[in-house]
């Protein structure tokens, strides 16, 4: 008898559990995706549950790559329907997107965001090249007495690196290996520093993978110390060492530009505009991407993504350019609005 | 004679060695409890010291003139109240015309301000058509301001705040329309990307939701487990397996159980993300094995002697157990709840793998709701690029800790209240 009615209490909460897997009824946007985007897409999703009726989509800071990930596990009510990313999708994961049945997405492009090299105010702005980033933070470097072989990188101070720099010791605090800033860190700016030398440029023509490997790879005997994804923290650490350097986006400039300075990199210095006009080197686009097929399904998609390409959220004046986004020319926008619009698909 | 002096001597010698042994070892043990607390108030006074500010709030007075013709329209949602607002702050400043400084001056209101009309009049539709003096929220980075945080001195490209919005924010000052109140929003608003209008209502009541699921299930669960295990399994190899599983459980770092989470519940059962009931079955999970060693201490230690009493007047094994043993075991038992209660809500790590870890704004109302917990509003503020994040942050761990102070002296007066010793 105990055990009867424990079988049937068993089958009963089983089939309870099995029936709150009707999610049928999902009635708000499920983002998933970059923690670079989620500042600025938060800041469209809560104008979106006020001013509609819609129930605010929930966004979750999951990275780039972890959101493509749950966004290529299928089509469904029970998988996410838009990721943001602070890179474009890889090939891979577009292939296995479409291996699991994700086979319309819609790109979109939202706008820009700058990398910042930053110092304490207290100490003399930094004026970078290219080349010097690379110099200092890769683990191997070219020889300086034979361009051709790599050795373990030598330089312990900014002076080594180039004379006009001053002789402090070279400490860089900047995002773990987990980090899409990190990412876009090295892609833009070691990559553009290593290609200033002639033997590695070479080489980026040759073999692709071996040169990566050689430009992506910071040095690790304490110059470049990994000060984990919290970029307030690095504010605040900049703020009590002023001869270290720190590497975050352009919004953490913009809020605390009272007590840190960026650096300028080959000329030009990390303001709105340049970074706007494709002047500062170290700037990267910023996306996300839609299934198309929950377009009609979860209430309010289509509604989301029109305030998103809104003029009032991302236009150069809109909330979003308010937050340190910065907004793509006018020509882009028109673009992806028009993709939007038309829900153009990508080439799987 | 003389050995004996000489004995007494060399004994007295050992004694004052002995002594200052010990005054040692007591000094040493002295030394490390002062510098336990003197790191605990290094703790509470700096996050006090940076959150007590976020207690108070600037407001703004506008006289706004509920104009008719912006009502228009039936649905009230749709009436333009921002227009109402920048009327207002231009009539306040005539002399700011062109459409940079126009923009200046309707940033120095907070975006929630046309939602605090919007409130007003759907409760009192009369207001059509009258002039009322409303006190709107200020915008975060005038907050700061009048909390000391942005300094006037320094160059206006390296502020938040220019020269002229300073201009007017003084004009606010001197005809008394701004003052700094008592921030209700932290506590009755969801989550929000603008500071002045951020509260931890939601994330609140989100951990009370998960935290309820994760009481309702291990509570029973372990201490139906402890009495079994305790009174009723057979001492074999197969139980000491299972004690020595449990311990370890008890060890595992608690993000394992998140990953156990989202392969089971999520992804098998199907259970929506996000929501308190995945939470409270991940968090069930964790605390099962802390409930089942607390439950099986406090019911060893009922002596052998009222279970032999019981049985001796003629109870059966259960009754003994459930007369006799569980209710003098029950303090010991709830003890452990409350401090695995404790742990419970102060975790963050396992509640990442099941999607927690997000923007949800509005408040939940039932299990199924998406919803966060207060350690991951914490996390997610701390990561917020806004000034006036900081000392929100710093409040809302303030209130995390009352919450767990709160939890762990329960337990402590409890146990100290309920405790029989034999």
């Amino acid at each position: 008898m105990k055990v009867k009615s424990l079988i049937v209490a068993g089958a009963v909460s089983l089939s309870l559990i099995g029936a709150t897997g009707a999610q049928a009824a999902r009635d708000y946007i499920s983002i998933v995706g970059s923690s670079t985007v989620y500042p600025f897409a938060t800041v469209v999703a809560e104008q979106f549950g006020k001013t509609t009726n819609f129930k605010t989509p929930k966004i979750e800071s999951t990275g780039s790559g972890g959101g493509f990930k749950l966004f290529c596990a299928g089509v469904g009510v029970s998988h996410a329907d838009i990721t943001n990313a602070s890179r474009a999708v890889k090939s891979s994961e577009l292939k296995k997107c479409a291996a699991n049945g994700v086979d319309e997405v819609v790109e979109v492009k939202i706008g820009y965001d700058g990398i910042v090299l930053a110092n304490s105010k207290d100490a003399k702005q930094f004026n970078l090249g290219l080349k010097d980033i690379y110099m200092a933070l890769a683990k191997h470097v070219p020889d300086p007495q034979n361009p051709e072989k790599m050795i373990k990188n030598p330089y312990k101070t900014w002076k080594d690196v180039n004379s006009s720099l001053p002789a402090n010791e070279i400490e860089v605090l900047g995002p773990p290996p987990t980090s899409g800033t990190r990412d876009a860190f090295v892609e833009l700016a070691m990559e553009g520093g290593a290609k200033k030398f002639a033997h590695l440029k070479a080489l980026r023509g040759e073999d692709k993978s071996a040169f990566k490997e050689i430009a992506h790879t910071l040095r690790e005997d304490g110059s470049y110390i990994e000060a984990g994804e919290n970029d307030n923290l690095i504010v605040q650490k900049l703020q009590a060492n002023s001869a270290a350097l720190g590497i975050f986006g352009y919004s953490f400039l913009d809020q605390n530009a009272d007590v840190v300075q960026g650096s300028m990199i080959d000329g030009e210095a990390p303001t709105f505009d340049n970074i706007a006009a494709g002047n500062y080197p170290v700037s990267r686009p910023l996306f996300f991407y839609v299934k198309k097929a929950h377009v009609d399904v979860i209430p309010g998609m289509k509604e989301y993504l029109a305030e998103f390409s809104s003029d009032k959220a991302w236009g150069s004046y809109g909330c979003l350019a308010d937050k340190g986004m910065i907004p793509m020319p006018e020509e882009e926008r028109q673009k992806y609005a028009e993709n939007i619009e038309n829900l153009k698909t990508m080439d799987m | 004679m003389n050995t004996e002096r000489q004995t007494t001597q060399r004994i007295n010698k050992g004694l004052q060695r002995r002594y200052r042994a010990e005054k040692r070892f007591q000094r040493a043990g002295i030394g490390a409890i002062c510098a336990a607390l003197f790191f605990l108030a290094f703790l509470f006074i700096s996050i006090f010291s940076k959150g007590y500010p976020a207690f108070q709030q600037t407001y703004m007075q506008l006289d706004i003139v509920f104009t008719e013709d912006v009502f228009e329209n039936e649905n009230l949602a749709t009436a333009n109240f921002p227009k109402l607002v920048r009327d207002s702050l231009f009539k306040m400043f005539p002399e700011v015309t062109s459409r940079q400084d126009r923009r200046a001056l309707y940033q120095l209101v907070s975006s929630g301000a046309s939602f605090t009309l919007h409130d007003m009049v759907q409760q009192d539709p009369s207001l059509i058509g009258t002039r009322q003096t409303v006190w709107v929220l200020a915008d975060d980075d005038v907050d700061m301001y009048m909390k000391g945080k942005i300094d006037a001195d320094e160059p206006q490209t390296d502020r938040r705040l220019k020269n002229n919005q300073l201009q007017w924010i003084e004009r606010f000052q001197a005809t008394n329309k701004i003052e700094k109140r008592f921030n209700t929003t932290l506590f009755t608003a969801g989550d929000s990307r603008e500071p002045e209008l951020a509260g931890i209502l939601g994330a609140a009541k989100g951990s009370l939701l998960t935290l309820l699921v994760t009481l309702a299930l291990s509570f029973p669960i372990g201490v139906a487990s402890a009495v079994y295990l305790e009174e009723f399994a057979p001492s074999n190899k197969w139980t000491d397996l299972i004690e020595i599983n449990i311990n370890n459980l008890a060890a595992v770092p608690s993000i394992i159980f998140g990953l156990l989470g989202l392969a089971i519940f999520i992804n098998f059962f199907g259970l929506p993300r996000s929501t308190p009931i995945v939470g409270g079955l991940v968090l069930t999970l964790m605390t099962l094995p802390t409930i089942i060693i607390a439950g099986r201490a406090s019911l060893k230690s009922v002596p052998p002697s009222i279970r032999e009493a019981a049985l001796g007047v003629g109870a059966s094994k259960l009754q003994t157990i459930t007369h006799h043993v569980l209710p003098l075991a029950l303090p010991g038992m709830l003890t452990g709840t409350i401090i695995g209660m404790a742990q419970a809500l102060g975790e963050t790590a396992p509640l990442l793998m099941i999607g927690m870890v997000a923007f949800i704004v509005d408040v939940p109302s039932g299990f199924t709701d998406p919803a966060t917990a207060l350690p991951v509003q914490i996390f997610l503020w701390s990561d917020s690029p806004e000034r006036a994040f900081t000392e929100r942050t710093s409040a809302a761990i303030m209130l995390l800790l009352t919450f767990l102070i709160f939890m762990n002296a329960t337990a402590v007066i409890l146990r100290k209240k309920f405790e029989i010793k034999w």
